[in-house]
């Protein structure tokens, strides 16, 4: 298994050199990158025979032991399923995109690096068994969606689809991270295998099933969320054909059915993947018989076929999970080769447009017969492996139950649909019409259609091989209830599905025929269309991010300040208020010469406010200090008081040398003296009082936080007597402030000494720095001076 | 409850004269703001941190009528710490006097022109 690790890890190697290899060979790296999941695809196949034989082979590498944190693989039967997939339709569209490509097109080793990336990706994702990892290949495969989308980023129409891709798929993969997470921590483990085989219970975990649907439904591009599948059209068709049919809106579908053992049971699981996917699955028929462009028809077509997926897996029913397997099989082999044909046609003719198409099923015979078969399995025609899945698909609803009632009408309404369109397509592509000119192609060659040729080929043999399907499928299916009567094959006598599959045809091709549903009108009202509502929600977003920006980020400093204090006032003071402010019981002074000292204090910082000039105001700072100084010495600390009285001094010498430079008053010195304050203005100027408004409210907030802190303490705590005790044994101290400061915590003192020698560095180095600009600059300064000695005077 | 109403009066004044001169233009002014905040802090510190006392000198005075000496430790941290911020300011202040030739704060200009944009915009959309 230590090899399937090594694979995976190949493909991010390989496509790491590939922009290299690039300047030298050209388009052929396309065929070089094909290698990597050819081998892959080989390593997994050597590990059928442990599949098939019982358990699922797995394989850990310890990643953070320390956190639990390991990535570990499991190939079990599903996995196994979706690799077959992923690396053979993976090496096919590379082999083919070698010859799509144009010979010096530049951005052929940007493309084979991320079609390689995409695809380790996606084996990653598939075999993954611990949650945290599926999660970052599922987002690796959405980053390499929206390059290719993007491309060089030429093209507005390119841009956009590829930022609504990643837009939408990121949302859903952010809900589904959430919904991961919080499954994980209830089930007591990451690994999938673990939380599917004993699913928790409760609210936590119903909301996490909802969140990882979200996921599932953004990625698989289900109603609401699927107008970026079409969009995401303008990518190379090659790219379409893999990242947007075979492998990456497949990863919603295989999430779905990796939990449907574990959670199919439960109304949050099944009910929107069944509702979701049976709209979507009528919408997408619907819309895919409106189209003219024979992408935009397979890929409407897609999201109808991706919801038909889900139906089937929501269901948790044996039957349909059987049916599930082999659908997921036949609608990546049938759709790779209809999107592989769609880009022969536009590569050979100069268009897609099936309005200007006629006559190449004459020119072009082998390719128009393996469309044909491609097509006819997503009809579901037999003897294709299409109509072995769909004749499954039917058996699993055909009971008389009403839920399975309201399923069976959807599927066999859509399954029409779908015939019209199969129709549709394969005319449109190769029929000759009596309008345009008969185009002149040419020839597609040979790499074109052997790479059409083999997955419309193993359709073909996959249909009187449905045992082979089985013996995958029957393996995962095991895991859900129901009846094992069903098996998967081409004959199961005179049944109701087969009288279906009849009415199916029949049905759908007079729906073509008729060309009823490409002549309705659209009946969504304009504010319920789901393109709408994308860009609705992405405009509104972008005007309340601006707006709300706009308003806070004003870029004024005072107001940053005001709302941070507002802030500090409105939420931790709304607790206080709700909690209630404990009795207050208080004396009103606790020394007589604490009034005295608090009205010097009050009265020092009253006058500073009012203080003009740069020196009064530091003086009366300074006064404050001092004050504060006497009122540590009120509460018996001496020291305090002490290294207070110091630093106050400290300070202001420190204010003066400063002071010395600037000039005296506060404002900046203008022309006609501005700054200054005239006799007969009011004491505060109008856009003053709100800042004042918000320096009272949160002065009164920290009062409240004093008394409520205060109120907290009971008695000398723990730490502080300790420390009383200690300091005469252990520091030999008898200052037990002293002890505390360079014994106990001497540590902190040393980060505290740290701080000052950081502070007078950078201040030393401001100071000097500052001194030889200041020289450099003379005349300016010079200039400065005669204002600053004008206002002076 | 180990505080007094005094002390809760001359708190609350104290902050509220501190935020407002830290909400002021000039660079000065800021820094008193700050100095007047790390002041009244180192107060509350000691008023939330217990009722006044006899200084904590073992043998000197009996233990029951100590003050808690570990807000004080802690405050006379601050206070230092507060002095050599302090001083970091004031050689800001002055650089920015030296390089600017005044110590306003001005209001950021890449931040004014998302405001203008934005107040352009609102009006496009309401005329």
């Amino acid at each position: 298994m230590r090899h399937v690790l090594i694979a995976i890890a190949a493909h991010f190697v390989v496509a790491a050199m590939l922009p290299v290899a690039a300047r030298w060979w050209g388009r052929r790296v396309f065929a070089v990158g094909a290698v990597v999941p050819a081998v892959a695809l080989v390593l997994a196949l050597t590990e059928l025979g442990t599949l098939l034989g019982g358990e699922p082979a797995t394989e850990s590498v310890a990643w953070a032991t320390g956190i639990g944190l390991e990535f570990t693989v499991r190939l079990d039967a599903l996995a196994m399923l979706m690799t077959l997939l992923v690396s053979g339709i993976g090496t096919v569209v590379l082999c083919y995109f070698a010859r799509y490509a144009g010979p010096d097109e530049p951005g052929s080793g940007r493309d084979a690096a991320l079609m390689v990336v995409f695809a380790g990706a996606m084996l990653g994702l598939v075999l993954a068994d611990d949650v945290l990892s599926l999660y970052v290949f599922w987002e690796i495969t959405t980053v390499c969606s929206f390059l290719l989308v993007g491309g060089a980023g030429d093209s507005d129409e390119a841009r956009r689809s590829a930022k609504q891709a990643l837009v939408v798929t990121v949302l859903g993969g952010l809900a589904m991270l959430l919904g991961l997470i919080v499954l994980g921590v209830a089930a007591g483990t990451f690994r999938v295998s673990e939380i599917v085989a004993d699913p928790p219970g409760g609210a936590a975990v119903t909301a996490a099933v909802a969140l990882i649907l979200a996921g599932v439904v953004t990625k698989s591009a289900q109603v609401p969320f699927h107008p970026w599948l079409p969009a995401a059209m303008v990518a190379p068709t090659p790219v379409s054909a893999y990242l947007h049919a075979a492998a990456m809106v497949k990863a919603g579908v295989y999430l779905a059915a990796r939990f449907a053992p574990g959670f199919a049971d439960r109304p949050v699981f099944w009910v929107p993947l069944v509702a979701l996917g049976l709209w979507t699955m009528v919408l997408g028929g619907v819309r895919a018989l409106r189209q003219h462009d024979l992408k935009l028809l397979l890929a409407y077509g897609t999201i109808s076929q991706l919801g038909f997926l889900l139906v089937l897996f929501g269901a948790g029913t044996y039957t349909a999970a059987l049916a599930g397997a082999a659908m997921l099989l036949a609608h990546g082999l049938f759709k790779s080769a209809l999107f592989l044909t769609a880009g022969a046609v536009d590569k050979g003719t100069g268009t897609r447009d099936i309005r200007e198409l006629s006559g190449l099923g004459r020119r072009w015979p082998v390719l128009a017969t393996l469309a044909g078969l491609a097509a006819a399995s997503m009809a579901g025609v037999p003897p294709l492996v299409g109509f072995v899945g769909k004749e499954a698909a039917l058996k699993a609803f055909s009971h008389a139950e009403p839920k399975d009632f309201v399923v069976l009408a959807g599927l066999v309404g859509a399954s029409v649909l779908t015939v019209a369109y199969s129709l549709r397509f394969l005319v449109g592509a190769f029929g000759t019409r009596a309008g345009p000119e008969p185009v002149r192609p040419k020839a597609p060659g040979a790499v074109f259609t052997g790479a059409v040729a083999l997955p419309a080929l193993a359709g073909l043999v996959l249909g009187p091989g449905a045992a082979w399907v089985e013996a995958l499928a029957a393996r995962y299916a095991d895991a859900l209830p129901g009846s094992r009567s069903y098996h998967l094959a081409l004959w199961h006598g005179l049944s109701l599905p087969l009288l279906l599959s009849a009415v199916i045809l029949a049905g759908g091709y007079a729906v073509y025929r008729s060309g009823v549903v490409a002549g309705m009108p659209g009946w969504v009202p304009g504010p319920l269309q789901a393109q709408r509502g994308y860009d609705g929600t992405v405009t509104g977003l972008h005007a309340l991010a601006h707006g709300l920006t706009g308003r806070v980020q004003t870029g004024s400093l005072p107001v940053y300040l005001g709302i941070i204090l507002l802030s500090v006032v409105a939420a931790p003071g709304t607790m206080l208020l709700l909690r209630g402010v404990p009795p207050v019981d208080m004396p009103w002074s606790r020394s007589w010469l604490q009034l005295p000292l608090a009205l010097i204090v009050l009265a020092a910082a009253a006058a500073v406010l009012r203080a003009r000039r740069r020196l009064t105001a530091v003086l009366l700072t300074g006064m404050i200090g001092y004050g504060i100084g006497g009122l540590f010495l009120v509460h018996g600390a001496i020291d305090l008081a002490l290294a207070q009285f110091l630093v106050e001094t400290l300070t202001l010498v420190v204010f003066v040398l400063v002071l010395r430079r600037l000039p005296p008053p506060f404002a900046r010195p203008r022309r006609e003296g501005a700054g200054q304050r005239r006799p007969g203005q009011p004491a505060l100027r109008r856009r003053e009082w709100p800042k004042a408004m918000i320096a009272v409210l949160g002065g009164t907030f920290v009062a409240l936080l004093a008394t409520v802190f205060s109120g907290s303490r009971m008695r000398l705590p723990e730490a502080s007597s300790a420390y009383v005790e200690q300091a005469k044994p252990d520091a030999g101290a008898t200052n037990v402030v002293n002890a505390i400061l360079i014994d106990f915590r001497a540590f902190d003192t040393i980060g505290e000494i740290t701080v000052l020698v950081v502070a007078a560095t950078g201040a030393a180095s401001l100071a000097l720095a500052a001194g030889r600009t200041r020289h450099r600059s003379m005349p300016r300064a010079e200039q400065d001076q005669p204002e600053g000695e004008e206002v002076r005077r | 409850m180990s505080i007094d109403l005094v002390t809760i009066v001359l708190l609350g004044l104290l902050y509220a004269a501190g935020f407002y001169l830290l909400m002021q233009r000039s660079l000065m002014q800021i820094v008193l703001g700050f100095v007047i905040v790390g002041h009244a802090a180192n107060l509350f510190l000691q008023a939330a941190g217990g009722p006044p006392g006899e200084p904590p000198f073992l043998g000197v005075v009996p233990e029951s009528a100590m003050a808690d000496p570990l807000p004080q430790a802690l405050a006379l941290t601050a206070v230092v710490i507060t002095f050599g911020l302090t001083t970091f300011l004031l050689a800001l202040v002055y650089r920015a006097w030296v390089l600017l030739g005044h110590d306003e704060v001005q209001d950021d200009l890449e931040d004014r022109r998302v405001r203008r944009a934005e107040i352009a915009a609102e009006r496009e959309e309401s005329g």
